[in-house]
């Protein structure tokens, strides 16, 4: 008798996806849109700021007044108008570029995912920062890299990590195609990398003949009002560098942007074209509008306040009800905070007893490609209010000082039975 | 009259998401059988809410504490609502493992040894001096799951002593009570039951075959991760067994209209109950639908007359 496995498809599915699989720990948060629940997790950029009648004006003015255009197909490469003023803001990081070389994309997520498509075959390795972007990890996966971490500290990528690695994976006969890295209030870990780091990891990559894919989101998010000159201002032909309004502007709007050199440019709008003909005409042309009549740079400038307030709340909070053995970055901008627990912590076997108690964090397992992590944590402030922040951070220590009590009875951490995706969707708050 | 249903799905229990997709699919199937259908979560508008549409009846897909230990019964009870689904009392004594068992085995069917433990038990008696006595009592190897929840959260089998610690530790991530029972290897299987004029009657049985021979959360809810056998490749007579049983616990803990029983299948054909679901997972990879259709029926069809069943009980 033949039985069913539910998925007809099972046996034509490619090898890149072996690891979708539903996840107990992905599924936990199902309840962190609860309102009861102090989510601490997703990275939800806080938009009650943006001037949301004068948006709609905006949106309703482009249908009227363009309709005929935005609501058409376009360029692969995206509208001309916008790839220039992305190069204003660009050059806010020092970036000199050309409006031929940036391609729009559905969100920097596309960008990441085009690239990592036109460069890597399946096991080639990619060197990424201990931790590093859950999203990121995810498209490598699905194109079947291989990622080897480098260690970072509080001033980011380490330059001699950086060259062990490279080392280390030649002499094992697995050169290394690109460097991933978030340089500015990094995405999970919180650190920011050393200006005097920056040329010296493009040197290492250009003589190790790897090239730097640089993920910026959060660049001029720092709440010193200082701009960090971007990698790929002082070199153009080693660095793909990723843009976004995300978190600048909106993420409802999904787009972003690459900056290529002209050759991978060429081929990147080929592949932007073969994976979505165009990106969104009207969203580019809302975009566009903003920066050309809104006060862009103050709201970026509202926003730093905004997270900056409430980064001083969760940091203060953290200092109040942490347990001895616990640390955390103290990120410069951004929206991120990496918290290191006790020895012998799970922070992924925790979760469970963190939705009792009503709180979400993302674990810190999501964001190593190699299983490291367990001990740590990601906590996002961008969200919720500081009262929700202290109240999260409050529940969060009862957490902790529960899963120690057990512990300490068992002498023992949870056994490790967690596998499949351990991050939050996107719009998890 | 078109009837008004409200499905109540979602919660705050670490089973949120597989209710909100069990409580989506049959929201769709409902609609498809006409009636008129509502999906809500259960949160602080929930009471307002039913006092001021008065739905006909309402259908419980919550899973976890908060559809099965009965609170969510009771309020409807007291709200003077009829729902589909056992009454708050015999959701009380399934929800609670242990007592499921013991209730299930005092009816003259087997069930693996166990033995339930809080946490704070652990603490004030010395972990390492009970956790000799939990092995020296119940042998190798044991299963250890929390007291209450479902789709495998927080179990784990253990082979050796040197794994139990860490095995109750991840148990006790989940609540306070850890149960602990004998680990039978064998075939699993579920048994759907459901409440005819005539009595309870078992549906179609499902065996249950995971590739990584682990029926874990992963297990459960990818598709193709699992094959399904329905009817279970079993003897005649070890299918009436297994029937028998899941209709004895249907009756013995006094369930009402559907239930889930989860049992093992020994190599030497003895049947051995692990636990009852009172609220039973809709969702496009749980054990139910497949029953329902293989009993050449739809959920929607089958729902449909529970709820016209709990509109003639009334409240």
């Amino acid at each position: 008798m033949t039985g069913t496995s539910l998925d007809r498809h099972i046996q034509r599915y490619a090898q890149r996806t072996s690891g979708m699989r539903a996840s107990a720990i992905r599924a936990l948060f199902a309840v962190a849109n609860r309102p009861e629940v102090v989510s601490l997790a997703g990275g939800m950029p806080y938009l009650r700021s943006l001037p949301l009648e004068s948006l709609a004006a905006e949106a309703a003015g482009l249908v009227a007044e363009d309709g005929l255009v935005a609501l058409q197909y376009g360029s692969g490469q995206g509208i001309v108008e916008l790839r220039e003023q992305i190069c204003q803001v660009m050059s806010l990081e020092g970036i000199k570029a050309h409006p031929d070389d940036v391609m729009v994309t559905v969100g920097s997520q596309m960008a990441l995912d085009l690239t990592t498509r036109i460069f890597i075959d399946p096991g080639d390795v990619i060197l990424a920062e201990a931790p590093s972007y859950v999203g990121a990890l995810g498209t490598f996966h699905s194109y079947q890299a291989q990622v080897v971490h480098v260690a970072m500290d509080d001033d980011g990528l380490i330059p001699e990590a950086l060259v062990a690695a490279i080392e280390a994976c030649r002499a094992a006969g697995r050169p290394v195609k690109l460097l991933y890295t978030i340089p500015n209030f990094h995405n999970p870990a919180g650190v920011t990398m050393a200006d005097a780091r920056r040329t010296e990891i493009a040197d290492i990559c250009r003589r190790a003949d790897i090239a730097i894919l640089e993920d910026n989101p959060y660049g001029l998010l720092g709440f010193d009002d200082r701009v960090r000159r971007a990698i790929r201002a002082d070199d153009a032909d080693n660095v793909i560098y990723l843009g976004s309004f995300s978190k600048t502007f909106a993420p409802g709007l999904r787009v972003g942007w690459v900056l290529a050199p002209h050759a991978v440019r060429e081929k990147l709008v080929l592949a932007n074209e073969a994976a979505t003909l165009n990106p969104p005409v009207f969203n580019q042309m809302l975009i566009s509008r903003y920066l050309a009549t809104f006060d862009w740079q103050s709201q970026i400038k509202a926003y730093r306040q905004t997270y900056a307030e409430r980064r001083d709340t969760m940091l203060a909070a953290l200092a109040d009800r942490m347990p001895e053995g616990t640390t955390w970055t103290s990120p410069d901008g951004g929206f991120y905070v990496w918290v290191t627990l006790p020895e012998g912590f799970d922070a992924s076997a925790m979760l469970p007893r963190a939705v009792t108690a009503r709180v979400a964090y993302v674990p810190g397992n999501a964001f190593y490609a190699d299983g490291l992590g367990t001990r740590q944590l990601r906590l996002s402030y961008c969200f919720p209010t500081p009262e929700r922040i202290t109240e999260g951070i409050r529940r969060l220590s009862g957490v902790i000082a529960g899963e120690l009590e057990v512990m300490r009875t068992f002498g023992t951490s949870p056994a490790r039975a967690i596998a499949g995706p351990s991050s939050p969707a996107p719009d998890t708050a | 009259m078109t009837r008004h249903v409200v499905v109540l799905a979602g919660g705050l229990s670490h089973e949120r998401d597989v209710s909100l997709r069990s409580g989506s699919r049959l929201h769709e199937s409902l609609l498809g059988r006409g009636l008129e259908v509502t999906q809500r979560d259960t949160d602080g508008e929930l009471i307002g809410w039913l006092a001021a549409h008065r739905p006909d009846a309402a259908v419980i897909v919550l899973h976890g504490s908060r559809g099965e230990n009965g609170a969510i019964q009771s309020i409807l009870e007291m709200a003077g609502l009829p729902y589909v689904g056992s009454v708050a009392s015999s959701c009380r004594l399934s929800y609670e493992k242990n007592i499921a068992k013991n209730l299930v085995r005092r009816a003259g069917f087997s069930t693996p040894d166990w033995v339930s433990l809080s946490h704070s038990t652990f603490r004030d008696l010395g972990a390492g001096a009970l956790m000799d006595l939990l092995i020296g009592h119940l042998g190798l190897p044991l299963m250890v799951k929390p007291q209450h929840g479902g789709s495998a959260l927080g179990s784990a089998s253990v082979r050796t002593a040197e794994e139990l610690p860490a095995a109750l530790v991840g148990a006790f991530a989940y609540g306070e009570i850890a149960l602990v029972e004998q680990f039978v290897d064998g075939t699993e299987i579920a048994v759907t039951v459901l409440d005819t004029p005539d009595g309870p009657a078992a549906l179609p049985v499902v065996e249950i075959e995971p590739r990584s021979g682990v029926f874990d959360y992963e297990s459960r809810y990818t598709a193709g991760l699992t094959t399904y056998y329905t009817p279970a490749r079993l003897p005649a007579e070890t299918t009436s067994a297994v029937t028998a049983l899941a209709i004895g616990a249907h009756r013995t803990l006094g369930l009402r209209d559907v239930s889930r029983t989860d049992a093992i299948v020994a190599p030497d054909g003895a049947v051995q109950f692990l636990e009852v679901n009172v609220s039973p997972g809709l969702t496009e990879t749980s054990l139910l639908p497949m029953s329902v259709e293989a009993a050449g029926r739809d959920i929607g069809g089958v729902y449909a007359e529970l709820i016209e069943r709990a509109v003639g009980r009334g409240a």
